[in-house]
């Protein structure tokens, strides 16, 4: 490391810079193309109609009202179903079992695993499991159970972290003035634990609603608005993959549905980040 | 943390209610990837005993209303669009990373780590769309006819580039800051400093984010869909239009019916099994890794 001052390093110096900075004006140009392109040609078709009004003529005129109507109710099926099974499973994982004991090692390796299983390979599960063994066919009850188990290793996840957060004095204290474990939990731990469960949540619905391949043989392609729970729905996405693959013609809308869509996650992404950095490291509370 | 697991002095019956529930809803949600392989095993179970494994890589074609189960392009089109995407994401969400910790203002710091994040979070068909609409019709300028190994790979190469950027700078993070004041006190130069000290630090974790980012690429759908021209064949350059793995469930799941339906559940196994082989990678590499 004598060289220090000597010409090769400092020329190693200066093009390490300008790759620096070049990959970050890349990725930063990348984006702003991207998120240009779909605004600048969804703006001019997102109106109120749009967002309320059945589509017409295969999706190539009219609005997407009964899409987000369908979009919705699948999401409510997925959280109530994963909420009560993800507040549980980390609730166990955080107060109830210690880190090196067998069950909670199997339960967090699993959910690991199941991070990372690709999006269709559920909709395989899905189809094979809820539509055809369990009978449900397609309908929103079937995307949205599939829904579920995706986005409940999130859910979890984060739950957990807003549970360790909460500091051990706060167990001790309530060990110490005889209170029981259920209640020290829910009087104690669950508001305290709140905002890192608010930032799975809003990350487990910004993933839900993102999803497409697992819902086209799960919720399926029906696009008039759904009467029950058994009905088919079309999620925003798969209007989106529908509409541009299927549909020709149906860009203009296609664009406005992306713009729509877009939109709805930025939204939930930005709520996840302020809640993440304001309402994690705010210490609580009045019980 | 403080784990009151152990407290044996709990006097109260609504605590082992409480648990043994917990336990139960815990073990739901553990079991659900026990629930997904047995499924696909069971699905897959019938062509993989009047077919049997070997000939989906050893029959002449992928026609299965004729029987022909060859899925071997479709492995090739996987392994194709991964590895490119992959070759040339690692190195950019690795510099975005390391502009972030050691070249970027805090000024422009903080709003391009917030940009990663947004990037990561669009939704896979926005990104496929955007190349319908835009990539493919600058590719087919090029080279006709557009929808192309190249496409898919530039946008998986968008798509996966946020995972290893947040990835990279999470473990960027965890680098203990005396090695860096130590490297700066000899006098190094700050991308000898990044080079020599902080990478080799960093390893493990950049190590993880690769693998992820590689899951992430396998397992991507309805992006590589839509832009790859979904043609059943092994490339010959990069202009060649391109089916995987994940597109072939996709387009075929519609109308599959008996062998043929089982047989794409067999692709869903292969998946899964290459997705549980990462899994198992990266937590051995984490079991390794030096900080945190």
């Amino acid at each position: 490391m004598a060289e220090t001052l000597s010409r090769p390093q400092d020329h190693r110096e200066w093009f390490a810079f300008v790759l620096v900075w070049g990959a970050a004006a890349l990725v930063t140009a990348v984006f702003c193309w991207l998120l240009g392109d779909i605004i600048w040609h969804g703006l001019s078709h997102v109106s109120w109609t749009f967002l309320t009004t059945s589509p017409e003529n295969a999706g190539r005129r009219g609005g997407i009202g009964p899409i987000l109507v369908s979009t919705s109710l699948i999401l409510g099926v997925c959280l109530a179903v994963s909420l009560p099974i993800g507040i549980g499973t980390a609730v166990l994982l955080a107060e109830f079992t210690s880190d090196q004991s067998l069950f909670g090692r199997m339960t967090r390796r699993s959910l690991d695993v199941l991070a990372g299983v690709p999006s269709i390979v559920f909709g395989l599960f899905g189809n094979a499991f809820f539509c055809k063994a369990l009978g449900l066919g397609f309908s929103i009850l079937s995307g949205g159970l599939t829904l579920a188990c995706m986005v409940l290793p999130i859910l979890i996840r984060s739950t957990e972290e807003g549970f360790r957060a909460v500091p051990a004095s706060y167990r001790l204290s309530a060990a110490a003035l005889g209170l029981s474990r259920s209640t020290t939990l829910v009087h104690l731990l669950l508001p305290a634990a709140v905002p890192g469960l608010l930032v799975g949540l809003v990350l487990g619905i910004g993933r839900a609603i993102a999803e497409t391949a697992a819902l086209i043989f799960t919720s399926g392609y029906v696009d008039r608005m759904p009467q029950s729970l058994l009905d088919s729905g079309r999620a925003l996405s798969i209007h989106i993959f529908d509409l541009s693959m299927n549909v020709a013609g149906g860009d203009a809308n296609a664009y406005a549905s992306a713009l729509v869509l877009v939109v709805l996650l930025l939204a939930i992404n930005g709520a996840a980040s302020w809640l993440a950095t304001y309402g994690l490291h705010r210490k609580i509370m009045t019980v | 943390m403080t784990s009151l697991s152990s407290n044996t002095l709990s006097r109260w019956s609504t605590d082992e209610l409480l648990c043994w529930s917990l336990r139960g809803i815990a073990t739901i949600a553990g079991a659900i990837v026990m629930l997904i392989v047995v499924f696909l095993i069971v699905e897959a179970l019938p062509v993989l005993h009047h077919v049997g494994l070997l000939r989906f890589f050893t029959d002449p074609s992928w026609h299965p209303a004729e029987g022909l189960y060859n899925l071997t392009p479709m492995l090739w089109g996987t392994l194709f669009a991964m590895t490119g995407s992959v070759l040339i994401a690692t190195p950019l969400g690795v510099l975005s990373a390391v502009f972030c910790h050691y070249y970027a203002p805090p000024v422009l710091a903080r709003p391009y780590r917030r940009l990663i994040e947004l990037l990561a979070g669009i939704p896979s068909v926005v990104y496929g769309f955007w190349g319908l609409v835009v990539l493919v019709p600058l590719i087919a300028e090029v080279q006709p006819p557009g929808p192309s190994l190249l496409a898919g790979i530039l946008i998986l190469m968008i798509m996966i580039l946020p995972t290893i950027a947040l990835m990279a700078d999470a473990s960027l993070a965890t680098v203990p800051q005396q090695y860096i004041r130590g490297a700066a006190a000899l006098g190094l130069p700050r991308w000898a400093i990044i080079r020599g000290v902080v990478f080799p630090a960093a390893r493990s974790g950049l190590l993880t984010g690769v693998i992820l980012e590689t899951g992430r690429a396998i397992g991507e759908t309805m992006a590589i869909l839509m832009v790859c021209g979904n043609v059943v064949q092994t490339p010959s350059s990069v202009f060649d239009p391109i089916r995987t793995l994940t597109a072939n469930i996709a387009l075929e799941m519609a109308y599959a019916l008996g062998d043929h339906r089982a047989a794409l559940f067999v692709s869903g196994l292969v998946l899964m099994t290459i997705i549980v082989a990462l899994a198992v990678s990266a937590e051995w590499i984490s079991r390794g890794r030096m900080y945190g």
